[in-house]
């Protein structure tokens, strides 16, 4: 991959999706060896409205450090899903939360979707966690890091008392993702 | 021992650097979006025996930092456009009183509070023109996590030893984007401190300049005595009105910065030796023009980066050479052509200058920098 792959994360503030994004270029740059970079754009408050995480990874040196064709979209919001979805390029990846994201944009995606916030809720028990099953799923949907470095980074970012929680968190959406697609 | 590596923001990279540098004291009042910058500041230096004080508002911050400086402390603070405006009158004193200081300041949206999310580079003016009077600038802006930490260390020691604030202006986008930095072991990268006095406390005058333009300054509370004012001053530190006396401290003031311009200045030159369009960019911007320079190279188009590293003082003598070899330059910036104005000056009209400014809290895109190369080849 000596190509630039770009991964957005958007959904509304307090999501964690910034987190979801440091972690995937944390698993890229720390755990892979590739270049990575992570950067963000949010609103001026501190719950809700728009807001994206973006990962540009790449076999060799990351010039500009935001989206340019953007390879794979994780939307958790309706809102984000408009706003954000209009540079997926065709044939990208588009992953969405089935319960939240009804209204999916025109064009040629490969399109998943599945209850990403109630898989939180209702099968890791946490919905704070809905992040890390986002970040599982758009680990298996772009195959851009490996699982074992992923996993290496979301355990190095989490606290003893809650590594089960969100061990269980990655496993859950790195597996829905790949049911879904099939 | 392999280097110590993370993957680290910005801002975070910024406070690390200070350290390194030998920074113990940090006086600040939080702004998005350099919060992150005091953020570490205050779990760390508690840990070194440094003092984290949060002040009651950016002036109290500037002056904390001053007076911890004259103690002999390398000292540090970090803010935003708003609260760089409010520091402007401290930055003066620090200037005339010749204080080593260094100023990160996160470019953000302006004027006012403006966009405080949004990223801008419209702070480089008032780096050099906020406060008024006659006085030294020297303002550094970085373009990657990795540098931003050793322009941080080389920020500190243009402020010790010049004796004088330094600013270090990342925009929002370098700030707060997040790569891979690999630490550099101690004594990897030059650490500069001030010269101490050579005389006894008897003798000494804190602004003799038969030690040079850079006279040595004593840590206050030592033996040492002596006077700070924001007033002209003699050699003793107290105020004077003699005609010649405050020309020639205001001009030496001043020359500390310019008459060692090769010491100071730094830039990065890409793809320019059969150049015909060049791009000169700074900051997070210089990525997205090296990335269209890279695109234009691919399409037989001869275009080269120029990238400002330092930019106060600013490139004169570097710009106006190239101004001879090029047809063309393209400025690419997060304000209404700030530097354009500075490359417009250095062209002396050898080269045409052309601007591409966004101030809507978006980044200048690589696509909108290719398009500029393909108008003006």
């Amino acid at each position: 991959m000596s190509q630039r792959y770009e991964i957005r994360f958007s959904g509304a503030g307090g999501q964690g999706l910034i987190l979801a994004g440091v972690i995937m270029a944390e698993a890229a740059s720390i755990y892979d060896g590739k270049q990575a970079v992570q950067s963000q754009s949010y609103g001026p408050e501190a719950r809700g409205g728009a807001s994206k995480s973006e990962v540009i990874v790449s076999d060799s040196m990351i010039d500009y450090p935001k989206a340019t064709v953007v390879d794979a979209l994780l939307a958790l919001t309706q809102e984000a899903c408009d706003k954000y979805s209009h540079d997926l390029k065709e044939g990208g990846v588009l992953l969405v939360d089935s319960d939240l994201v009804t209204k999916l944009p025109q064009g040629n995606f490969k399109t998943v979707s599945f209850p990403i916030i109630n898989t939180a809720k209702n099968e890791v028990g946490r919905e704070i966690v809905a992040n890390i099953v986002a970040l599982g799923a758009m680990v298996a949907l772009t195959g851009v890091v490996s699982k074992e470095g992923a996993e290496k980074a979301v355990l190095a970012r989490v606290p003893e008392a809650f590594m089960e929680l969100n061990k269980k968190a990655f496993q859950l959406g790195y597996e829905k993702a790949i049911a879904a697609k099939a | 021992m392999a280097k110590k590596v993370a993957f680290l923001q910005g801002n975070e990279a910024a406070a690390q650097g200070a350290l390194y540098a030998g920074c113990t004291f940090f006086g600040g009042y939080p702004i998005t979006p350099s919060t992150e910058v005091a953020e570490v500041m205050s779990v760390e230096l508690p840990k070194i025996g440094g003092k984290f004080i949060q002040m009651e508002d950016e002036i109290g911050a500037m002056a904390s930092v001053i007076g911890a400086s004259l103690t002999g402390a390398k000292v540090l603070t970090a803010t935003s456009g708003p609260g760089l405006s409010l520091k402007q009158e401290l930055i003066g004193y620090a200037c005339i009183a010749e204080t080593p200081c260094v100023i990160v300041n996160v470019m953000r949206g302006g004027p006012s509070t403006g966009m405080p999310t949004g990223p801008s580079q419209s702070d480089v003016m008032c780096a050099k023109w906020g406060t008024h009077g006659d006085h030294p600038a020297i303002c550094l802006t970085p373009a990657s996590v990795q540098e931003l930490f050793e322009e941080t260390v080389r920020a500190f020691n243009l402020a010790e030893k010049y004796r004088t604030p330094v600013m270090v202006m990342p925009d929002e986008i370098v700030a707060h984007m997040r790569e891979r930095i690999v630490f550099p072991e101690p004594g990897e990268l030059e650490v500069i401190n001030r010269t101490a006095p050579s005389v006894s406390p008897a003798e000494y005058k804190p602004y003799d300049t038969s030690f040079g333009d850079v006279p040595p300054l004593a840590a206050f509370g030592s033996d040492y005595r002596f006077h700070v004012t924001g007033l002209n001053k003699g050699q003793d530190g107290f105020p004077t009105t003699k005609a010649a006396w405050v020309q020639a401290e205001e001009e030496r003031q001043v020359r500390k910065v310019e008459a060692n311009v090769d010491d100071i200045v730094t830039f990065e030159e890409y793809e320019l030796a059969d150049a015909e369009v060049a791009v000169i960019a700074y900051g997070s911007t210089s990525r997205s023009a090296r990335f269209a320079v890279n695109e234009a190279r691919k399409q037989g188009i001869k275009a080269g980066l120029f990238r400002i590293k330092t930019f106060w003082p600013f490139p004169d003598k570097q710009i106006a050479a190239l101004a001879g070899k090029v047809k063309a330059f393209i400025t690419p910036e997060m304000n209404l052509g700030m530097c354009t104005g500075e490359v417009k000056r250095c062209a002396e009209g050898k080269a045409s200058v052309h601007g591409i400014f966004r101030v809507d809290g978006e980044p200048i895109n690589p696509g909108q920098i290719l398009e500029k190369i393909k108008e003006v080849k």
